[in-house]
């Protein structure tokens, strides 16, 4: 597997054992999951990594340049997908999504967690998560 | 306590006015609601104002007059022109004033809204990776609206269809040409399932409200609604709002939910009760999902309300009967006072072309806005 490029942020993803899994935050009182996590400082958490598999909830298309700032992508500008993603026992997380056509987004198809190459204007690259069709056996 | 009353209402149009600032366009506004009252602004005991991205609303004694009045400046983001009504309202209920102005203005530039991450508390990453747009939040909300309830394209387009009808016969409204609805479904896909044409835009303009005691109101004998209810609410577990990275599994309701219970309970009335309705619109899935959220039909129910044209000006409950924000465009200091304008204008049968029939007697307006807050007003004739 090549070696990635730098996190984008700390404390937001993690390889184990070969998958990627997004970092969060469990409330010891309430047994709430929070995500992004909580920083480590905050005794009240503690950290868990989520679940790398999932089910879309919902999606849409960005399909304009988001306003710098806050965006840091590359001016060039390509439509991206992005949707929310059950993962069970866990949270709905925001996400981009690869991987698949527009056309053939839909609510309740499978998805894993994977490391997304981010190309920031000035041209550093960095590491960020996406959410990717599962591959079905068969297909 | 005294029941609160609003006795004028004064507009800035809503559009684009390069010549006047935002607070220029306030104190239009507030200048026009006196006229109507016939009230001096050395009347006006205190004063509520504000905008999200056009000044401090207090600065506006310098052209209205060093009376020394108390002017508060509301900052409450897209709920800022109700949370003004709110303190207006819950200071003459408390009896420690009798007469006093709510005011909101704002002038956006053009294009969508640009946020910064740390203002919301959230990481950098989600602003730099391209997932914090309001755009994207209204999108995915429909969309997995539309899935569970089977809502189609055609109703999100007859919404708009609506606004833009309802916009040509509003004299304040910034869209004024009625926009066909294959024109709506095929315009350019902005967010999927949301086209260009069932997005609203932020804008420019300003509404100010006179608000009286009943004693004060009734000495004064002008054209005037008692308001009923006014709720200011934020976001109870389990909600789905702009900017989540992430949505707990166990879903909820909304702010919007919770702040049109406290206001029915407040009113003492329910939504069957209500004549005429003002739903946040910022696009056309918004307005389709606020009918439920605020108790006017079931989930699912919209298809078929729509379909048969209840919403619209001559409909059983007409809604949005100025074109909302999809016509009038998003100041967003001044969108949720534009929504009890109306009703304002509407229940004192003064709205002309556009006039609800059969002498509508009661009002309801919601407005929404990020990171998840809802200010529900009822007003009777």
């Amino acid at each position: 597997m090549p070696t990635l490029a730098p996190m984008i942020a700390d404390n937001l993803l993690v390889e184990v054992d070969g998958a990627h899994h997004l970092i969060a935050s469990l409330h010891r009182a309430s047994g709430r999951t929070i995500f992004p996590a909580r920083p480590d400082t905050d005794d009240r958490y503690e950290a868990v990594l989520l679940p790398c598999e999932g089910r879309l909830w919902s999606w849409t298309v960005q399909r304009f340049r988001p306003k710098s700032p806050p965006y840091a992508g590359a001016e060039a500008f390509e439509p991206y997908a992005v949707g929310y993603v059950q993962l069970d026992g866990a949270l709905i997380v925001e996400s981009r999504l690869v991987d698949v056509a527009f056309d053939g987004l839909r609510i309740d198809m499978p998805m894993r967690l994977v490391p997304l190459e981010f190309t920031l204007a000035s041209g550093a690259v960095r590491t960020s998560f996406a959410f990717a069709p599962v591959e079905e056996a068969g297909r | 306590m005294s029941d609160v009353f609003i006795i004028g209402a004064g507009i800035h149009p809503f559009g684009r006015t390069p010549a006047l600032s935002g607070l220029q366009q306030g104190v239009y506004a507030v200048r026009q609601a006196l006229a109507q009252t016939g009230l001096g602004w050395s009347d006006i005991r205190f004063a509520f104002g504000g905008s999200d991205s056009a000044g401090n609303a207090d600065t506006m004694v310098s052209e209205l007059g060093l009376t020394g009045l108390p002017f508060i400046n509301v900052a409450n983001g897209c709920a800022t022109g109700g949370s003004a009504m709110f303190g207006a309202y819950s200071t003459i209920k408390s009896g420690e004033f009798d007469l006093g102005i709510a005011v909101g203005f704002d002038k956006h530039p053009r294009g969508s809204f640009s946020p910064l991450p740390a203002d919301w508390g959230l990481p950098d990453w989600y602003g730099e990776t391209g997932l914090m747009l309001t755009t994207q939040f209204f999108a995915m909300k429909i969309q997995r609206y539309m899935a569970t309830y089977g809502i189609t394209p055609r109703t999100l387009g007859a919404v708009a269809e609506k606004a833009f009808a309802n916009g040509v016969l509003a004299d304040h409204a910034w869209r004024r040409e009625a926009v066909d609805i294959d024109t709506i479904l095929s315009s350019q896909m902005v967010s999927d399932p949301l086209t260009k044409f069932m997005f609203c835009s932020p804008g420019e303009g300003a509404v100010a409200l006179v608000l009286a005691s009943e004693k004060r109101a009734r000495e004064l004998g002008l054209p005037s609604v008692r308001l009923r209810a006014a709720a200011v609410r934020t976001r109870p577990p389990g909600s789905f709002e702009v900017f989540s990275p992430a949505l707990d599994l166990d879903r909820g309701g909304s702010p919007t939910t919770v702040a049109s219970r406290a206001a029915y309970e407040m009113a003492g009335i329910g939504p069957e009760d209500i004549d005429i309705a003002q739903l946040q619109d910022t696009e056309t899935g918004a307005e389709i999902m606020h009918m439920a959220e605020n108790g006017f039909c079931a989930d699912g129910e919209q298809t078929a309300w729509i379909a048969e044209g209840r919403t619209r000006i001559d409909g059983t409950l007409p809604v949005n009967t100025d074109g909302g924000c999809l016509a009038c465009g998003e100041p967003i200091g001044a969108s949720g006072l534009r929504q009890v304008y109306e009703n304002y204008v509407q229940l004192t049968g003064r709205a002309g072309r556009r006039q609800v029939p059969g002498d509508p007697r009661l009002g309801y307006s919601h407005v929404y806005g990020a990171p998840g807050v809802s200010a529900v007003a009822i007003v009777e004739r």
